[in-house]
């Protein structure tokens, strides 16, 4: 059967063949790279395209529909007019700073692609500290709306990355907890491992109710960490018109627009990896013929439908909630989500130990 | 309270008032020295209890300004009129933004509209028109030249 | 001029919120300085769209100024002209027949009604919910296209004149209404399900900005706002005019006075305007439309005073005539100058999230507050 293994085993082995180890695995990096790359561009064009549509179908509106057949293509005419658009840096900025931001931003984005598991033995790096990995490098995101804020000198991208800073840095406990519950019900930090350990069913299911309880705070902690409505905060445009990127034009723009959506998607993916099962089919116990049935569609499908539904549940939020005020959302973090959270991981430890997950 | 009452009540309290007959509502014309005074006795006097400040506006007559407030009570529904006669060249009263706060702003709005002046105003700046405009706009013998259409 | 704002001696940040930022719904500018994210004082700054309307009207006829207030409110340009015709018809003493005062008031609620959705989509997107907007403007676009039909104008209709209404009502001025009141009532409870019952919106809301009613009294606030602390000042039912004496509908009032109470109040008040329309819909009385008036009005020597309830509270008019064909003076007393007045009060101490919710509660058209 076709599988993205079995294409990425025989590039390895012809570059193997033809280059002797050594070259072939640089030439492997760079291959890997430029997915990466590659991956980002179309995600960005992707998921900017699905975040119009899905508010159109949900405000009663038609949504992009011009350029392209059915608007397909308006996402790439938007970048393309963000390309050719000039990229203004205020006197008063920080120049330095003001134009690594927005690479800070999108290679912390990057760097969360490596440990994700996008199919069957499909992974760039199956690194055995998987969880923390993604965990450490998802917190240097904030550093670039930081670094954009402040050196934009403008008061509203100050407020915003402010803001922002103390968003990421308090909602990070809430998404660290419930991921650690996984960790507890696995007993192992390796991507690999976490998806291994579903394949008679997935955690959310597997798990009872606390499995649940912390699925709920991820998804939450998701939103805030990516600084989506209703906690979108630092860009609050009716407050601080555009937040931390106020000042930012053109293709520096397009760059944080781009890190917001690969957020995104890796977040949900990740949600999808721990929760759902990452790349694993839908198995109920025992059932062979059923379990046998859904092995059948790639598991490269069942990846991206999981994250894409997650990803949609979030724009949902997006669409339907008004925004919280800023002591509301960490009122919801320190005095709700943090507590319930701690006592949810005795619970998950609890469950683990006696072994009462299925 | 009806207007005759309304008439002698206020006739006791400031002297020199006089009256306009007919129209809507009790119309009374004061000094300008006697209005913060009577002001404050309209609003805080229970018999009165003007506590609804609802227009203030200012009228260029040529020959003199006037500032007029339009007073109503919410608890007797009675309303009055009072029109402060000004001195062109020198326009001064008192203001009665500590009294209903709404006049803070109005009052502003007037100053620079008509250009009179409110003594003991908190905030005596440019409200609508830029800090370096010339002349009252809404004086009658404002003219400019670019900006006015005349029909 | 605005001086070079940065920050106080205190340390204070000073922002400019406006004249062109997402939250001010058009070119006002409040200079606002912050503590972190608290609020210390907000100070309006005015004159973006300073036209002098009222100078302008000096030199306009009776029958003229009444379109320059269209463009002062333009949410409720129907309730302003009504107010202007019904100021010079006290002046020319002329009976308006009955036909052409019920096709008022029904013109004033649908337009209250359009004026409240418009207000209920951008109060909802000031506390950073999108999509009311686009479902208040689904049933906005109906009375639109029902102004559009009868008053051949979406915006500034210009339809009140002295005397009566321009023109008579469209042949299916009445059916489209009657479909417009089934859809409307039918969505009603959808927006208190989608905004009013949210959690997030109640706490956003709940507890902000508060005004209490001898604020609300001092500062010479109006309507909803005025209504939100428990102060009742409906310009309709206290100094009735046209066919308002006649009609069954209640004030709404609410007690606690803040955000959430003057939200309320206009929810209640898109109800009140439906049973007004009600009403009268399949009540027009055969008749003329407009009163024989003189081609050239001339008001006698004197003054004239008239208030009336727009969407955003009491709007006045102050008419001083010399007998000539032009007003010698004009004032419009609009709802939204003094309901600014109170911003500031309301704002201290809160955030600035805050500062952009009781904006919206307060409901201000620029234009309004500016002339």
């Amino acid at each position: 059967m076709w599988s993205l293994s079995k294409i990425s085993g025989l590039i390895d082995h012809w570059l193997n063949g033809k280059l002797g180890s050594g070259w072939a695995s640089v030439a492997e990096m760079v291959i890997v790279g430029l997915c990466v790359i590659g991956l980002f561009a179309i995600l960005g064009l992707v998921l900017v395209l699905m975040e119009r549509k899905v508010s159109a179908w949900m405000q009663i509106r038609l949504g992009p529909n011009r350029v392209g057949p059915k608007g397909l293509l308006q996402s790439l005419a938007d970048t393309l007019k963000l390309l050719v658009k000039e990229g203004l840096t205020p006197d008063g900025a920080d120049k330095f700073l003001f134009n690594l931001a927005p690479f800070v931003a999108m290679i912390a984005a990057m760097l969360l692609m490596a440990p994700i598991a996008f199919a069957k033995d499909f992974q760039i790096w199956d690194v055995n500290i998987g969880v923390l990995y993604i965990t450490a490098i998802s917190s240097i995101s904030v550093i670039g709306i930081l670094m954009a804020g402040w050196s934009s000198n403008n008061k509203y991208s100050l407020l915003g990355a402010m803001r922002s800073g103390a968003q990421i840095v308090s909602y990070e406990l809430s998404a660290g907890l419930s991921i650690l519950s996984i960790v507890v019900l696995t007993g192992s930090l390796k991507v690999s491992d976490i998806i291994a350990a579903q394949q008679n069913g997935w955690w959310i299911f597997k798990g009872h109710v606390p499995a649940l309880i912390a699925f709920v705070i991820f998804i939450i902690a998701a939103t805030a960490e990516t600084n989506r409505a209703p906690f979108d905060l630092a860009e609050a445009e009716s407050e601080l018109t555009a937040g931390f990127h106020t000042e930012y034009s053109g293709m520096k723009f397009a760059l944080f627009f781009l890190a917001e959506y690969v957020n995104v998607f890796i977040v949900c993916a990740i949600g999808a990896t721990l929760f759902l099962g990452g790349w694993m089919p839908f198995h109920i116990g025992s059932w062979e013929g059923f379990n046998h049935i859904m092995d059948y569609i790639p598991s490269s499908i069942w990846f991206f439908g999981k994250t894409f539904f997650l990803i949609f549940l979030i724009m949902w939020f997006r669409w339907t909630f008004p925004r919280l005020r800023i002591d509301q959302l960490l009122n919801l973090e320190w005095k709700y989500l943090l507590p319930i959270g701690m006592v949810n991981i005795i619970l998950v430890t609890i469950v683990a130990i006696k072994g009462w997950h299925f | 309270m009806t207007r005759e009452e309304l008439q002698t009540s206020i006739a006791e309290l400031a002297s020199g008032a006089t009256w306009d007959e007919g129209g809507q509502w009790p119309v009374v014309n004061i000094l300008p020295e006697a209005w913060p005074e009577l002001a404050r006795t309209l609003k805080s006097d229970p018999l009165f209890a003007f506590d609804y400040l609802f227009c203030v506006t200012g009228v260029d007559w040529k020959s003199h300004l006037t500032v007029v407030y339009h007073l109503t009570s919410l608890r007797f529904r009675h309303t009055l009129v009072v029109k402060v006669k000004l001195d062109r060249a020198k326009p001064q009263v008192g203001t009665v933004c500590d009294i209903w706060r709404t006049a803070e702003l109005h009052e502003r709005e007037i100053r620079e509209l008509f250009g009179v002046e409110f003594l003991h105003h908190p905030d005596p700046r440019n409200l609508i028109l830029p800090d370096v405009w010339d002349g009252f706009p809404l004086r009658k013998d404002y003219e400019d030249p670019v900006n006015m259409i005349k029909l | 001029m605005i001086e070079e704002l940065g920050t106080t001696e205190q340390g204070e940040l000073v922002i400019n919120i406006g004249p062109q930022h997402p939250a001010t719904h058009g070119v006002l500018h409040l200079v606002v300085t912050l503590n972190g994210e608290t609020i210390r004082k907000v100070e309006p700054h005015l004159g973006y769209i300073h036209r002098s309307i009222e100078k302008m009207c000096e030199s306009l006829s009776y029958r003229q100024f009444i379109y320059t207030t269209s463009r002062m409110d333009y949410l409720s340009s129907h309730i302003n002209n009504h107010a202007c015709a019904l100021c010079v018809e006290n002046g020319i003493q002329v009976e308006i027949p009955e036909r052409a005062q019920v096709i008022r008031v029904l013109m004033d609620e649908l337009t209250r009604i359009a004026s409240h959705l418009l207000w209920w989509g951008a109060m909802a997107m000031d506390v950073g919910a999108i999509t009311p907007f686009f479902y208040a403007f689904r049933e906005r676009e109906m009375i639109n296209d029902i102004m559009e039909e009868t008053c051949g104008a979406r915006l500034t209709m210009n339809y009140m004149v002295p005397g009566g209404v321009m023109m008579d009502i469209h042949p299916n001025f009445q059916r489209r209404v009657k479909e417009l009141l089934l859809q409307f009532k039918h969505k009603l409870p959808e927006y208190h399900e989608l905004v009013t019952d949210n959690v997030i919106f109640q706490s956003r809301t709940k507890g902000v900005g508060y005004l209490s009613a001898d604020d609300a009294v001092s500062y010479g606030t109006s309507g909803p706002t005025a209504r939100g602390s428990g102060v009742p000042c409906d310009i309709r039912k206290l100094y009735p005019y046209d066919v308002y004496s006649k009609l069954e509908f209640s004030e709404c009032l609410a007690k606690e006075g803040d955000t959430f109470a003057r939200y309320l109040v206009r929810m209640n008040e898109l109800e009140q305007s439906i049973r007004i329309v009600e009403q009268l819909i399949d009540n027009i009385p055969e008749g003329d439309f407009q009163a024989k008036t003189k081609a050239v009005l001339k008001l006698p020597k004197g003054e004239f005073y008239q208030r009336v309830e727009t969407a955003r509270g009491e709007f006045g008019v102050y008419m001083i005539s010399e007998g000539a064909m032009q007003p010698y003076r004009i004032k419009f007393r609009s709802p939204g100058f003094s309901n600014l007045s109170a911003l500031d009060h309301m704002a201290r101490g809160a955030k600035i999230g805050d500062l952009v919710a009781i904006m919206g509660s307060l409901d201000l058209v620029i234009p309004d507050i500016d002339r």
